[in-house]
């Protein structure tokens, strides 16, 4: 197959605005697919992030008080009756009180230091709470020291300031702290004027917070050993036995239920299994990945349909010239090769011009929106699919010229 | 002459069906997804308290210690601690004045069937009702006496009126929040001011404060502070602020009616921050900032960012219908390059044939526009059904709707210029010769 591109730029000089204009609408539709993609990618890859917990057994009970003028005294009795009465159910394994949990989508974090004079905070931590059942409720893996002794967790009364002498932390903490991987035993002053002492660490444990401004303490969490028994109320992260979930989170209210009534749990969302916290704390990173997913389709198909218009009027515009080129001797296929060539062309210049788009609308969404560069591989990806998506969308168009009769040629038109 | 247009831009139209179809659909998803989004951002950064918001300023003081002070740098602290938030108030220097912070209650309804619940609530000082222009169904604010007499006074809104007491007048009802008696004083009418301008550290879009109860009194009865705290140094750990630590945690608003006023409420932060500073409480030299209710949205970007990169991403997409069309519009427009001929050469002048042809684009931009419409009713509809606190707010107002059919003529007006200026470029001789 011999093709003769020079025939086939004199031709696209005669159609310049046209030629320019399905050049323009590929670089601009690869500027915002290619973006799209990367948007998206990094969208799911969220969705999917370790949270450390044994999300398939755990769910959290969000247990308000209904009476607030007790006195700290009085809340923890009540806390400590909550969680026997929470370990003994027939489908519990175990229960732990917590302040928050991961995937909570926000919650308590302190700043951290090395030592308790310094000025700039080393980094900032998540922080959770709980008794020496907290580890093991959560399913959390201990990869170095050990967990907390019951005799070391501590009570903390609402508007009360603890630090507890001892932390577990989460393996990126440690590192962030003391990039060695000397860190246990180690110490931290977390907003306090007393140190915490590294005892265990545990590996992986996410934040409470999803949002942007986590990133980059991706992972940094500490366990304080303190029974948060603050007069509004807690949360009781309960862990059922291997299948007995759903009998688990039907037991714990009525269980809790039974030992005081002066408690509100919602019954909307009161109860939550960690596949509903999950759902929901990714939400609108769902919601985004999903709509950029419907913009690129249905920006490809507009393309596609704007290219087959186009090629179309070209076409039915040069049937006597292809009836002429046919009554020569070209054969159906060089005519066919002929239109995909041509568009073959402008989609090339169409790319180079989008790839120039593309990065440029990268840069702008990382000033604007501290978003991190794209990767070239989104590009590549893009360019490949326009190149097709022109190439598929010419063809039935130029399987339409390809059958224009020779006899074409002797026709006035 | 308009009407003769009409009638030939629907018969060329009517022609080639498939193509006139794509030149539509192109337009209308374009202006649906740019709408929809226009839309949404349009309702996240209005003005929540239009004709009122000017005059609302927040003042910004900076009480914190030396340590990672950068002069000039450093913005000064989103909100006030109790000292300061008092010492401000006390000082009343504006027009009008008031410290709140957010908090949540547990209501126990005495004689209904319902079960307790808990109420987002709001812990404020009398100014807060006039200086807002809150509308009160029933009854009426309480006053600075009850402020100083700590009273066990509370005001809540129609929605939790409703619930409680089937939306009667319940002023002078007892109400049991969080186990100590309140006496309801009012009850609020329609107000629901979106961003929720005054405490953006809770949710800043459609909050739904039930109870609103005296700053003084909830300090008493020990009810629940909800909402950000701020500490420095070493003085603050915890979720629950107290009123001597170093530590920010309530929000103080002020009405300032002229700009003479304003300039004068500056320079009192400043006097203020000076003498603290005199007097060892601050470290830092005077850091403070009084912006108003729109410039202090703007400062905290209440609008969120993925909100803003739809509606950048959206007008791409416009955009890419737009080339989309003008290229579907050259091809049809040239195709009638024999129609175009004939019509000259009987007469018409280029002008009368380049405003035909935008008469025709016109009629796509105006069925595109119908389309676009419905279409960002639909995407509308979409986005409430979505969890995000502002979902529910996502209504499309006259004012967008007009500027759906404009921005959608506009459109395809813009599209029309290239392609009909080019068809109007054809010698009528050379069309003849050829048919």
């Amino acid at each position: 197959m011999n093709i003769q591109i020079r025939p086939i730029l004199v031709a696209l000089r005669r159609h310049k605005a046209g030629t320019l204009l399905i050049a323009l609408q590929i670089a601009l539709t690869l500027a915002i697919v290619c973006n799209a993609l990367f948007i998206i990618h990094q969208r799911l890859a969220n969705l999917s992030e370790a949270s450390g917990v044994d999300e398939a057994d755990v769910f959290v009970v969000a247990n308000y008080w209904a009476d607030v003028n007790r006195s700290t005294e009085q809340v923890d009795a009540q806390v400590r009756a909550d969680l026997a009465a929470l370990r003994q159910l027939p489908a519990v394994l175990d229960a732990t009180p917590a302040s928050g949990y991961p995937l909570r989508g926000g919650g308590w974090d302190n700043f951290v230091t090395k030592t308790p004079d310094q000025v700039k905070p080393t980094t900032d931590a998540a922080v959770y709470t709980g008794d020496e059942h907290f580890i093991d409720t959560l399913g959390l893996k201990l990869v170095a020291g050990r967990n907390f002794r019951p005799d070391e967790v501590m009570v903390m009364g609402t508007q009360q300031a603890i630090t507890p002498p001892t932390a577990i932390v989460s393996k990126a903490l440690a590192e962030r702290l003391f990039p060695g991987g000397d860190a246990l035993g180690k110490s931290f002053y977390a907003m306090g004027t007393t140190p915490s002492t590294i005892i265990g660490i545990v590996d992986p444990l996410h934040r409470q917070g999803v949002d942007s401004s986590s990133n980059s303490y991706a992972g940094q969490a500490l366990i304080w050993p303190l029974r948060a028994d603050d007069s509004k109320g807690i949360y009781y992260i309960v862990r059922a036995k291997p299948g007995q979930l759903a009998a688990a989170m039907r037991e714990a209210p009525k269980a809790l239920f039974a030992q005081s009534r002066m408690r509100i749990i919602d019954p909307k969302d009161g109860v939550q299994d960690y596949a509903t916290i999950r759902h929901k704390v990714f939400d609108s990173d769902r919601g985004m990945a999903i709509l950029m997913g419907i913009i690129c389709a249905v920006l490809l198909a507009i393309t596609a349909a704007g290219i087959v218009g186009l090629t179309s009027f070209w076409v039915g515009q040069r049937r006597r010239q292809i009836g002429v080129r046919r009554a020569l001797g070209a054969r159906q296929r060089d005519i066919l090769a002929y239109f995909l060539t041509e568009n073959f062309l402008i989609s090339v210049a169409g790319v180079a011009l989008g790839t120039v788009l593309a990065i440029v609308f990268n840069l702008w969404t990382m000033t604007r929106f501290a978003m991190a560069p794209m990767s070239m591989a989104y590009v590549g990806v893009g360019v490949l699919v326009l190149l097709l998506l022109g190439q598929g969308a010419v063809l039935a168009p130029a399987l339409r010229a390809s059958r224009v009769p020779p006899v074409e040629a002797t026709r006035g038109s | 002459m308009f009407r003769y247009y009409i009638d030939l831009a629907l018969r060329s139209l009517g022609r080639n069906k498939v193509l006139t179809a794509l030149m539509v659909l192109a337009i209308a998803l374009g202006i649906g997804a740019s709408m929809t989004t226009l839309t949404v951002l349009h309702v996240l950064s209005g003005d929540p308290l239009p004709g009122r918001s000017g005059t609302l300023y927040y003042p910004q003081i900076d009480p914190r210690d030396s340590q990672g002070y950068l002069p000039g740098k450093t913005p000064p602290m989103d909100q006030v601690t109790w000292t300061d938030g008092m010492n401000l108030l006390r000082a009343k220097r504006a027009d009008r004045q008031a410290l709140m912070t957010g908090g949540d209650v547990a209501v126990q309804p005495g004689e209904s069937t319902l079960d307790p619940f808990y109420e987002d609530a709001r812990f404020t000082t009398a100014g807060f009702f006039p200086m807002f222009g809150v509308p009160f169904a029933y009854g009426h604010a309480w006053g600075g006496a009850e402020d100083e007499a700590h009273a066990r006074v509370a005001v809540i809104s129609s929605t939790l009126n409703d619930k409680l007491f089937g939306g009667k007048d319940s002023t002078g009802q007892t109400l049991r929040l969080s186990g100590t008696d309140f006496r309801i004083v009012g009850v609020i009418g329609d107000w629901n001011p979106n961003p929720h301008f005054y405490d953006l550290d809770r949710a800043s879009y459609n909050e739904d404060e039930g109870v609103y109860v005296p700053l003084s009194t909830s300090q008493d009865v020990g009810m629940n502070h909800d909402g950000n705290v701020e500490c420095w140094g070493n003085g603050g750990n915890g979720i629950n602020p107290i009123h001597d630590s170093p530590c920010t945690w309530l929000q103080f608003w002020v009405q300032l009616d002229s700009p003479a006023k304003a300039t004068a409420y500056r320079q009192f932060l400043v006097n203020y921050s000076e003498q603290q500073k005199a007097l060892g409480r601050f470290q830092r030299p005077p850091n403070v900032q009084l912006r108003n209710v729109m410039q202090w949205l703007d400062y905290n970007q209440v609008v969120p960012d993925d909100v803003r990169l739809q509606n950048g991403l959206a007008f791409g997409f416009l955009l890419v219908c737009l080339v989309n069309t003008v290229g579907l519009m050259l091809a049809k427009f040239l195709r009638r390059a024999g129609e175009l001929g004939v019509r000259r050469a009987l007469g018409a002048s280029k002008r009368a044939l380049f405003a035909q042809l935008l008469v025709e684009a016109g009629v796509v931009g105006m069925v595109g526009g119908v389309g676009g419409l419905l279409l960002a009713f639909a995407g509308l509809w979409l986005v409430r059904q979505q969890p995000a606190s502002y979902a529910a707010l996502a209504h499309l107002d006259p004012a967008m709707l007009l500027a759906t059919f404009l921005l959608a003529l506009g459109a395809s007006l813009l599209a029309g210029l290239l392609p009909a200026w080019r068809a109007c470029q054809i010698a009528p001789a050379l069309q003849l010769k050829s048919q």
